[in-house]
């Protein structure tokens, strides 16, 4: 068989996101990403709960299964507990991952089972016509908040290493190079791999992400990871995160500057829970961390889940039911 | 006459009687044993070869106050040399370990019945405990009953004293002291007992002395010493059975078994996924020992993941299985009107507790009937089964799974808390004789859609991931009725929900037409389902000796309903229909065939007496003569 390629992946069915919607390009870059993988489109499974994002799996060309609000994490253990050879991804939104399934979520990080978790972030419930999400920011105007959301946000990273999670990543939808692989890190990782995507939504919030994602912005606002590299970013590269012991933050620096040097600047170790803690919600003023930004290894539930109780039938029923205390009238 | 015993006279015990069964109930506090006692006496019937029915009475609380009347945990068994279906309207033995486990069920007991009491326990400072302002021993409280008084603690302690425990220790041995008493009275075997007490404290050579030390003093404490001369012997004839093997079975247990019967029938795994839920827990934690026969559990973190991961499971070719109470289920509903929607099978059992709300966790009731054949949004039917005793969850179980294979669809298995808990003897199945359960699996030569359909059944092919045949996408948004694919379509619309409910009709051209359980083909006839089997077994059965023109249809199949249900009713002149609810069953008879019934409902938490049944059927049955007239 020839290998296949990102277009055998498609579906025959029309995509029905509105035009210029971020998922187009993480839906490629999924497609993408099984093509480079080998992927086999029989062992694959897409499962997805409600959302503009949760109708991804309807776009794939293997196994997939669109569910109820909020529960695809829940679905998915089914899955992969029923047959733990599957390769199977769950797709989320940020409403459906954190607010309805926000439960679903958390058992399945603790559990570490061998699932992918794709979590488009568009800080707002797309679908539903545009009401303020648990991501989205203080102060966003939405047809339920009209005088500006006042609730606090969750930072899906924190959530995610606040319930165990052994794999947090994180990534933008226009990164269309960098995605493919991402994806598959988080396939290679054995246990729940969690990745969040920052997803716009031209619709109902548009551009949310400017500050982070924009050109003009990017180099200066995001910071890519690198287990063993020292954290540094900016367009020349001169920017760094110093770790300050005193607040126990990752502080920007400039290299050269205030007697910075290279040796000052914080190494990344994916392993690192605590680093992983700090990284994934930095605050004003810090780059946003992407890539892989934790990555441990953990006993994987699946495996546990089937490493204690028999693969196959073992007993008859007919004998089963004759043990004990049996009165024989024959 | 009067004898004495222990400085103390008491009346000379009449003989229990010419009886051909009997009631005994045994209470105490949860601490005592109570069940276990129960349950060990149950064993020891059936080997004596007794039918036999039981019912565990358990407080809600998990550790209640020694002493009080709302920790009193009991247990009632009825067995004897006849069919028994129910554990006894009335004991007519009562084994009180305290004084407020003798006063919550003087009420219950029959007139003039035997009550058996540890003496010790009467103390001033236990009676307060009980809200008891006299000794109900002295104050003429049990006058109407033969009353045997037993310083059990004291003669347990003695009996023990040569293994040397503590007295706390010592104390823990007199629910087998009794047990022993009790086996004596009713001549049967300590052999069970005593294999269980080696196997459960193997290791444990003291305590394990102890306890069998215990149980023959308490035996031969009635026969030899002091009791032959006020207790006769009970010898109580054998039951006629059939030359079969049989066990005693409660229902959660044999539910259990079935379930892994119907894997092993359809030659297919289970994936059964839950969420703690009392009365439902019992049936995880009998399918938990059971897991190498084709069945795996899953805890879930709630109800409505239990049921996502069960219908997961399904997609991915394991049948799944969840299984809750009320309210639990009523979590569940989104999820199940997926599976209806993907044609997805799914057995979801309802073990049914008092309602609304949280209810009556430990109480039983029959109220979750619409629940399960109305409670989803849209038009969304599937089959509903219920089970009718403990032995019968097995069949009710096989038949569950057998039309969700075969239809490709969600199921509904109706019991309840009485039965989950119920014991009975049960002839042993043999699973040879029952014919395998089809399923849609993918032959090697199918291929093409998943949505192709079996004509009769309408059910479409259950391929799962793996297949490099069938890749193929689900999910609940309408789905066009030929490719499958996402359809906001209206006529599309009207043809997929016309073929949801055909599906789900086409059911009853699977099932076996509806009998009569007993009785005659006229007059009156009592229709019901689920647990009010038995007692209404017994009064039907009582009433067509009484010469009553009565007929008992039980039903197993509730949606849909049996095909011939309809044409059976039509040649009787009343329908009585007995509940543990406010009139379910009833509606739905109305709804869907349109005849006027009479009910008869109870929402106590208890079961249905034989006498309140029997009661009814006196209010509209005809004497036979006269309809022979
Ligand atoms: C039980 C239930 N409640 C509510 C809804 C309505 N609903 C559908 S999607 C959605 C929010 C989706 O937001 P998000 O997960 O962020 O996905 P997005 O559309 O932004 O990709 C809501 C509230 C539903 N489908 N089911
Ligand atoms: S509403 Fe927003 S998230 Fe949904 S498809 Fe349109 S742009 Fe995309
Ligand atoms: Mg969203």
């Amino acid at each position: 068989m020839n290998a296949l390629t990102f277009k055998d992946f498609a579906t025959d069915q029309e995509v029905r996101w509105c035009p210029g919607c971020g998922d187009y390009a993480i839906l490629k870059s999924v497609q993408r990403a099984l093509a480079d993988d080998g992927a086999d489109p029989a062992n694959t499974v897409f499962v997805s709960g409600i959302g503009c994002s949760s109708r991804l799996p309807y776009y794939i060309e293997t196994y997939g299964f669109h569910t109820i609000h909020g529960r695809a994490p829940a679905f998915a253990t089914g899955v992969k507990l029923a047959n733990p050879e599957l390769d199977v991804w769950v797709v989320t939104g940020d409403g459906d991952g954190l607010s309805i399934g926000g439960n679903h979520l958390l058992h399945a990080l603790r559990r570490n089972i061998n699932l992918n978790v794709l979590l488009f972030n568009n800080e707002i419930y797309g679908l539903t016509k545009g009401q303020y999400s648990p991501t989205s920011r203080p102060g966003t105007n939405s047809p339920s908040s009209p005088a500006g959301s006042v609730e606090s946000p969750i930072a899906p990273g924190r959530f995610a290493l606040g319930a165990g999670a052994t794999f947090f990543a994180r990534c933008v939808d226009i990164d269309q190079k960098g995605m493919p692989g991402l994806f598959n890190a988080a396939k290679d990782h054995p246990g729940t791999a969690f990745v969040e995507i920052l997803q716009n939504c031209i619709v109902y919030n548009k551009d949310v992400f400017d500050d982070v994602v924009a050109k003009k912005n990017a180099p200066d606002n995001q910071i890519l990871v690198q287990h063993g590299k020292p954290l540094l970013y900016g367009k020349e590269n001169d920017k760094g995160l110093m770790l300050n012991t005193k607040t126990l933050q990752l502080e920007p620096v400039v290299l050269g500057t205030d007697g910075v040097s290279l040796n000052d600047i914080q190494v990344h170790d994916e392993t690192n829970p605590t680093l992983a803690q700090i990284l994934v919600d930095m605050g004003p003023g810090a780059p946003t961390a992407m890539g892989v930004i934790h990555r441990r290894t953990a006993p994987v539930f699946d495996q546990q889940f089937w490493g204690i109780r028999p693969k196959a039938r073992k007993q008859q029923v007919n004998s089963l039911l004759r043990t004990g205390n049996l009165l024989d009238r024959r | 006459m009067r004898a004495s015993l222990f400085g103390q006279k008491i009346k000379v015990k009449q003989p229990l009687g010419t009886k051909t069964s009997h009631v005994v109930r045994f209470a105490g506090d949860s601490g005592d044993g109570i069940q276990l006692q129960g349950q060990q006496f149950t064993v020891a019937s059936a080997l004596a070869g007794h039918d036999l029915a039981t019912l565990p009475d358990f407080p809600a609380e998990i550790r209640a106050p020694a002493g009080t009347r709302y920790g009193v945990s009991a247990f009632q068994i009825q067995f004897g040399g006849e069919r028994i279906t129910t554990p006894g309207d009335a004991p007519d033995v009562l084994i009180a370990f305290n004084p407020a486990a003798l006063v919550v069920n003087l009420d219950t007991l029959a007139p003039h019945s035997l009550v058996v009491v540890d003496e010790s326990a009467f103390s001033a400072q236990r009676l307060k405990r009980a809200d008891l302002a006299s000794n109900p021993l002295d104050d003429g409280t049990l006058d109407h009953h033969e009353v045997v008084r037993i310083d059990i603690s004291h003669m347990t302690i003695e009996a023990v004293k040569p293994h040397g425990l503590g007295t706390k220790d010592s104390l823990r041995c007199k629910n087998f002291w009794a047990l022993g008493l009790v086996l004596w009275m009713f001549d049967q075997p300590r052999e069970p007992t005593q294999t269980w007490i080696k196997s459960k404290f193997g290791n444990n050579e003291q305590v394990r002395d102890a306890n069998l030390t215990a149980l023959d003093a308490g035996h031969a404490y009635g026969e030899t010493a002091e009791l032959s001369h006020i207790l006769d012997q009970e010898r109580i004839p054998e039951a006629p059975l059939d030359a079969v093997e049989y066990r005693t079975i409660t229902g959660a247990e044999s539910l259990a078994l079935g379930l892994v019967a119907a894997g092993e029938l359809a030659d297919t795994e289970l994936m059964f996924c839950s969420y703690p839920i009392t009365p439902a827990s019992s049936l995880l934690h009998n399918l938990v020992g059971l897991e190498d026969a084709g069945v795996a559990t899953f805890q879930a973190e709630d109800e409505i993941a239990a049921v996502c991961a069960a219908i997961g499971s399904s997609y991915a070719g394991k049948l799944g299985v969840t299984s809750s109470s009320g309210p639990g289920i009523a979590l569940k509903a989104e999820a199940i009107g997926l599976g209806v929607a993907t044609e997805l099978p799914l057995i979801v059992v309802n073990s049914q507790r008092a309602g609304p709300s949280t209810g009556m966790p430990t109480k039983t009731e029959q109220s979750d009937l619409y629940q399960a054949v109305y409670g989803r949004n849209g038009d969304t039917p599937l089959p509903v089964v219920a089970t009718r005793s403990p032995a019968d969850c097995f069949d009710a179980a096989i038949e569950a799974v057998r039309i969700a294979l075969r239809h490709m669809t969600p199921v509904i298995l109706l019991t309840d808390g009485y039965i989950a808990n119920a014991s009975e003897l049960w002839p042993l199945p043999d699973l040879e004789t029952y014919p395998d359960i089809e399923t849609r699996r993918p032959t090697t030569e199918d291929s093409g859609s998943v949505f192709q359909r079996n004509p009769a059944t309408l059910a479409r092919l259950w391929a799962a991931p793996g297949d490099e045949r069938f890749v193929h996408r689900i999910g609940g948004i309408e789905k066009d009725i030929d490719s499958g694919n996402i359809s906001y379509d209206a006529a599309n619309h009207q043809s997929m929900t016309n073929l949801r409910t055909g599906k789900i009709a086409s059911v009853a051209d699977f099932i076996d037409p509806q009998t009569i359980d007993q009785g005659h083909t006229s007059g009156l006839a009592v229709v019901a389902w689920g647990s009010t089997y038995g007692t209404i077994f017994k009064a039907v059965k009582d009433a067509l000796i009484a010469g009553l023109n009565v007929a008992h249809i039980h039903i197993r199949h509730i949606s849909p309903l049996p095909p011939n249900l309809a044409e059976l009713l039509a040649d009787f002149d009343t329908v009585l229909i007995p509940e543990l609810n406010n009139g379910q069953l009833a509606t739905l008879i109305r709804d869907r065939l349109c005849i006027p019934v009479q009910q008869l409902n109870k929402v106590t938490g208890q079961p249905l007496t034989v006498t309140e049944v029997r009661a009814a059927i006196e209010l509209y049955a005809t004497r036979q003569e006269q309809s022979a007239g």
